[in-house]
Formats: structure tokens, C-alpha cells, sequence
């Protein structure tokens, strides 16, 4: 029977790696104008998300000493359907935007403002 | 580990090197084929039977000028082929060649024909490759600074993205009657016969399926009746309009590349593979090579079948194309899929 | 050796995510994005779970990435401006803000301590199989809702996106 192959990754150096793109994406959504820009940026937040799941997923399953943690895999599954969707959505958004307006600049957006 | 290393290695050579001597093969099938469809008479001057023509054709791609037009955005003109050709080889290294004899070489069990037996995403490892080949066309129409290559390359990326949604609900059904993403293991489930005559391949219960995923790969591999994109009548040549030499050859050889991507994976997922009805492949060496041969003559068949398509059938309007992909092809795989599930249900599968 | 490969493929996460937001030229902050997509599908596939590496390629960064280039092709949109350029002050403060959660976020996580698993002995299954049992049987519920979800989502992207009827 072959040996178990060790994961030589902890979990920490994942996690932390989830907090840098976090932070990276947060100051995308924070400092561009470029509509498209945001959502990227957006979607490497979501990916920090996923990479936290993962993370806390092989912790679990090394602390239980199984192979596979199900639950934070499938909580990723489902944010990149998730996300798929949004991602879909929100370019609809922007196609109609632009159609309005011939600007994706978001701080042309302020007809709303008081 | 270092023996692991080179066995991996020579594998990938042997796939690449044979690869590399399918293009112009193919190249010259398709000119002599198209003109025996056509009534007339192939290249016949350069060898005999124009064999030696292919390699004329390389000479003289390699030969010539390397033009970079003056308004393209140089990095992803550049890019675009190198991405197509990448993507193209890569999906080659699960594809199972042959069976497995169990054999040693240096030490390392070889474990059959494939570069990469352990990878048990198998099937699903193509998907993900493939689907970064739309990156190409769309990095090739629009860097190119020329609105029919624009055009082109949009129309041919929604085709491709279109049809990949009906090439993996046709691929389900397979991969549920074997349980396994391996093609390996797919291509074992498909020993044996049924009631003595008819050889156990998934063609024959999921026939609906089978006919999609062809229709859905000729799609995918910009093959007529789906070849709009590169029309050469409609839109000069598509998304490989502003390309020459080098960058042209590329283009051409990941599409010839995919093509027997393709139908190495008709062959795997519905005919059989490499294995023949009643007949168990002997061991050792020799049955390896046998069974190498059995698929490398399928897969034969079929690309003899898409060279044949193309100059048979006339080309779909990129409307008539589309409607094709979304209203036909995605609910015939889904009834395909359901018909499966129902099958299996009742154990008749 | 796998941590060598993980630490290059952090490395490339991070320097690619940084030309994702910094970029000026939509085309390229898009497949810097892919580039990314790539690295973390690596991280995945040496934890052991190669499903999701799988799918992340193939909905991310096949299919949501092509999404992005159609509009941004398809609206011709140029890049509007640099990063956080017109307001100096409030990048400033929004760019310290955010490195100082992460500095936060990474002092937290500085003082755990890991176990190290393991992954067992090939099956041939893969973790696809008991993905897919856990979506059919005790994740029905989300599963099914994501479906509908996703339908919603495909009727709103498609009414949103219409030409208006004169």
C-alpha cells in the first residue's frame, strides 16, 4: 500500500496569500474610474474569497486526518457559479450604460446625485 | 524519480514528434482529397503524386517575409499564435495511444501509451485547455487593426464558446455510463460486444450524443460547414487576415493539430479507441504496437472524414450557425444526457 | 519541490493582479486576470483538489474572461485613466485603508499554527466523484437554487442588453 503523500503547503502561506489579492483587489475597486476595471478587480476579491475557502478546507481535513474537506470545496463551486452569473449581469449592466451614456468613467454616473 | 522524468519525457517526444508529421500528412490529404472530390487533379509536379508538396509549402512559409503590419498592437499579434499552437499541443498528453502491457523501460512501468496516466481529470483536463483556445482568435481578430479580422475573430470566438456548451453535455453521457473522467478507463468500458456481433462502443446506445459531439468538434475546430470565420469568399481570411509566414503557419498547424485532437476524441469517446470487437489485445510489445496501430488507423478514418465534410458540404450563415448551436445542437445533448440517465436508471446501460 | 511550485505560482498571482489593477489598456488588465486564474488553479490542483483547479479554468477563466474581452472589443472602450489619478488624497487614504486591514488580516494569521494533511493514495476517482455525490444528495438544495439562479441571471444579462424596440 503506497505511503499518503504530504501536502508540504500550510495553510497559513495560503490564507496570507488570500489577504494580499484581497487587498490588491480592494484598492482596484477603490482607486479606478474604469467601469470594466472594477469588476476586475471585484473578481480577484471573489478569488481571495475562494482561496481562503480552500485554505480553511485543508486545515479541516488535516485536523480530521481525511483527504478531502467537501464543504469548502463545494462553497467555492458554488461562488465561482456565482460569480459566472454576476460577471454575466454585470456586463449587461455596463453594454447598457455605455449605450446611455458613451462612458463607461464611473464618476460620469451621477445623475442620482442630490 | 529521474527514470519517471525520462520515460515522461520520451513519451512526450514520441507525441509531439508524431504531431508534428501529421501536419504536413495532412496537408497533403487534403489537397489530393479535394481534388478527387472535385474531379480534378491535386498538386501532382512536386514528387510523386505531389508528396513532396507539404514540404514545399513549409519552405516556403519559413522563407518569407515576417511582416508585422504598422497599426497592430505588436504584443498579442505576436501572442495569439503562440497561444494557439500551445493550447493545440497540450491537450495531447492524456490521450491514451494504446493499452497498457504493463511493460518497464529504465526501471519505470511505463504505464501505457499516455503521457500523463495519473491525471484522473482526463477528459476534463481538455475542456480547460480548450477553452483558453478562444483567447487566440480573439487576441488574433483584434489586435490585427482590420475590421474583418475583428469580425471574424468575434464571430468565430461566439462559435466556439456556442459549441462548447454542446460538446460537453454530448461528452456527460459518456462519461456517465463509464464513471470516470480517465479516457483510459473509457476506452475500456468499450471491450466486448453485444449479443456476439455488435462491438460494445458508445456510438451504438448514445448514437444521438455521438452525432452531436461531431457536429459540436467540426464547430470547435473551425472546420467547414462551420468555418465562416475564416471564409475565404465573406471576410478575406478572417481572423488570420493580417498574418504571413511564420505567424500564418502556426495558425495552420494548430488548426490541423486540433483536428486530430478531434478526432482522436470521436475515436475514444464513441468508437472504441484502440480496441477491436473480440479481439483481446495480445501482450507485450508487439500488442502494444498493435493497438497503437488499430487507433492510429480510426483516427485516420476520421480526419479523412472532416477532410471530406469540408468539401461536401457548403458553409452555414453565421445566423443559420448560431440558431444551429443554441436551438438543435444543446437540447439533442441534453435529450442525449437524459436518455442516458434513464438507461442507466433501468440498467439497461 | 511543491513548495517551490506554490511559491512561484504566489508569486505570479500577485505581481499579475497588480498589472490587473494598475494597467491602463482594458485588453491586458483582462488576461493579466487570466494569468492570475491560472496561478490559483495551480494552488488548487497541489491541495489536492483538481476539480476545482478544472473548473476554475474552464468557467473563470474560459468563459467569464471571454465575456469581459466580447464587451470590451465590442465596445471599443479605451482606458479612461491611470490608477486613483484626480484625487490623490482619497487614493491615499483608500490605498492605506486597505493595506492596513491586510497587515491586520496577515498578523492574525501569523499566529496559527498548521497541521500539515495529507493526500491518500490515488483511488481513480479523483475528488470529482465525491463532489458529485455531495451536490446530489446532502447539497441538493444549493445545487438546484444555483441553477435557477444562474437561469435568472441569463434572462436579466439578455433583457438588460437588448436594443430597445422603437
Amino acid at each position: 500500500m503506497t505511503p499518503a503523500t504530504l501536502i508540504p503547503i500550510p495553510y497559513t502561506w495560503i490564507l496570507s496569500l488570500s489577504a494580499v489579492l484581497f487587498v490588491i483587489g480592494t484598492i482596484g475597486v477603490l482607486l479606478r474610474r474604469n467601469g470594466i476595471a472594477i469588476f476586475l478587480s471585484l473578481e480577484i476579491m471573489l478569488n481571495s474569497a475562494n482561496l481562503a475557502f480552500v485554505a480553511f478546507a485543508l486545515e479541516f481535513a488535516a485536523r480530521r486526518g481525511v483527504a478531502v474537506a467537501l464543504t469548502g470545496q463545494l462553497f467555492v463551486f458554488f461562488i465561482i457559479g456565482i460569480a459566472a452569473a454576476e460577471a454575466a449581469v454585470g456586463l449587461a449592466l455596463f453594454i447598457a450604460l455605455h449605450r446611455l451614456k458613451e462612458t463607461i468613467d464611473v464618476d460620469r454616473f451621477n445623475i442620482l446625485r442630490w | 524519480m529521474w527514470a519517471e522524468i525520462i520515460v515522461t519525457l520520451i513519451k512526450l517526444a514520441v507525441v509531439i514528434g508524431v504531431l508534428f508529421t501529421t501536419v504536413p500528412i495532412m496537408v497533403w490529404v487534403e489537397r489530393r482529397g479535394s481534388a478527387l472530390i472535385q474531379d480534378r487533379l491535386g498538386p501532382n509536379r512536386v514528387g510523386p503524386w505531389g508528396l513532396l508538396q507539404p514540404v514545399v509549402d513549409a519552405v516556403k512559409l519559413l522563407t518569407k517575409e515576417n511582416l508585422i503590419p504598422d497599426g497592430v498592437n505588436r504584443f498579442f499579434y505576436v501572442l495569439a499564435p503562440a497561444i494557439a499552437l500551445v493550447v493545440a499541443l497540450s491537450t495531447f498528453i492524456v490521450i491514451p495511444f494504446g493499452s497498457d502491457p504493463g511493460l518497464k523501460l529504465f526501471g519505470h512501468a511505463i504505464d501505457g501509451f499516455i503521457v500523463a496516466p495519473g491525471l484522473n481529470l482526463g477528459i476534463l483536463y481538455i475542456f480547460a485547455i480548450a477553452s483558453f483556445g478562444v483567447y487566440s482568435i480573439v487576441l488574433a481578430g483584434w489586435s490585427s487593426d482590420n475590421k474583418y479580422a475583428l469580425m471574424g475573430g468575434i464571430r468565430s470566438s461566439a462559435q466556439m464558446i456556442s459549441y462548447e456548451l454542446a460538446m460537453t453535455v454530448a461528452v456527460v453521457g459518456v462519461l456517465m455510463s463509464t464513471s470516470s473522467f480517465r479516457l483510459d478507463s473509457i476506452v475500456l468500458a468499450q471491450t466486448g460486444t453485444w449479443w456476439g456481433f455488435l462491438p460494445r462502443w458508445n456510438v451504438f446506445p448514445q448514437i444521438i450524443g455521438a452525432i452531436t459531439f461531431i457536429v459540436a468538434v467540426f464547430a470547435e475546430t473551425n472546420r467547414l460547414p462551420f468555418d465562416l470565420p475564416e471564409a475565404e469568399a465573406e471576410l478575406v481570411a478572417g481572423y488570420h487576415t493580417e498574418y504571413s509566414s511564420m505567424k500564418f503557419a502556426s495558425f495552420f498547424m494548430s488548426e490541423y493539430i486540433n483536428m486530430v485532437t478531434s478526432s482522436a476524441l470521436i475515436v475514444i469517446l464513441f468508437f472504441g479507441g484502440w480496441t477491436l470487437p473480440g479481439v483481446a489485445a495480445p501482450s507485450g510489445w508487439i500488442g502494444a504496437i498493435l493497438t497503437v496501430v488499430v487507433f492510429s488507423l480510426k483516427v485516420a478514418f476520421f480526419l479523412w472524414f472532416f477532410v471530406w465534410v469540408r468539401w461536401t458540404l457548403p458553409r452555414f450563415r453565421f445566423d443559420q450557425l448560431m440558431g444551429l448551436g443554441w436551438k438543435v445542437m444543446v437540447p439533442l445533448s441534453v435529450l442525449n444526457f437524459v436518455w442516458v440517465g434513464a438507461a442507466m436508471a433501468l440498467r439497461i446501460l | 519541490m511543491v513548495t517551490y511550485v506554490f511559491l512561484v505560482a504566489a508569486l505570479l498571482a500577485v505581481v499579475f493582479s497588480l498589472v490587473t489593477i494598475a494597467h491602463r489598456s482594458p485588453v491586458v488588465n483582462v488576461l493579466s486576470l487570466a494569468i492570475v486564474f491560472f496561478a490559483l488553479s495551480a494552488i488548487y490542483a497541489m491541495v489536492g483538489m483538481d476539480f476545482l483547479a478544472a473548473i476554475q479554468l474552464i468557467v473563470y477563466a474560459g468563459a467569464v474572461l471571454v465575456l469581459f474581452l466580447f464587451v470590451i472589443m465590442l465596445l471599443n472602450i479605451r482606458s479612461v485613466e491611470r490608477l486613483g489619478s484626480g484625487r490623490p488624497l482619497q487614493a491615499a487614504l483608500g490605498a492605506a485603508a486597505a493595506i492596513a486591514i491586510g497587515v491586520a488580516i496577515i498578523l492574525v494569521i501569523a499566529r496559527q499554527s498548521p497541521s500539515f494533511g495529507s493526500l491518500l493514495p490515488d483511488t481513480g476517482k479523483g475528488t470529482a466523484y465525491s463532489i458529485g455525490r455531495a451536490l446530489m444528495t446532502t447539497h441538493l438544495f444549493p445545487f438546484e437554487f444555483v441553477s435557477v439562479l444562474l437561469l435568472a441571471a441569463l434572462v436579466g444579462a439578455l433583457v438588460l442588453a437588448r436594443k430597445e424596440e422603437r
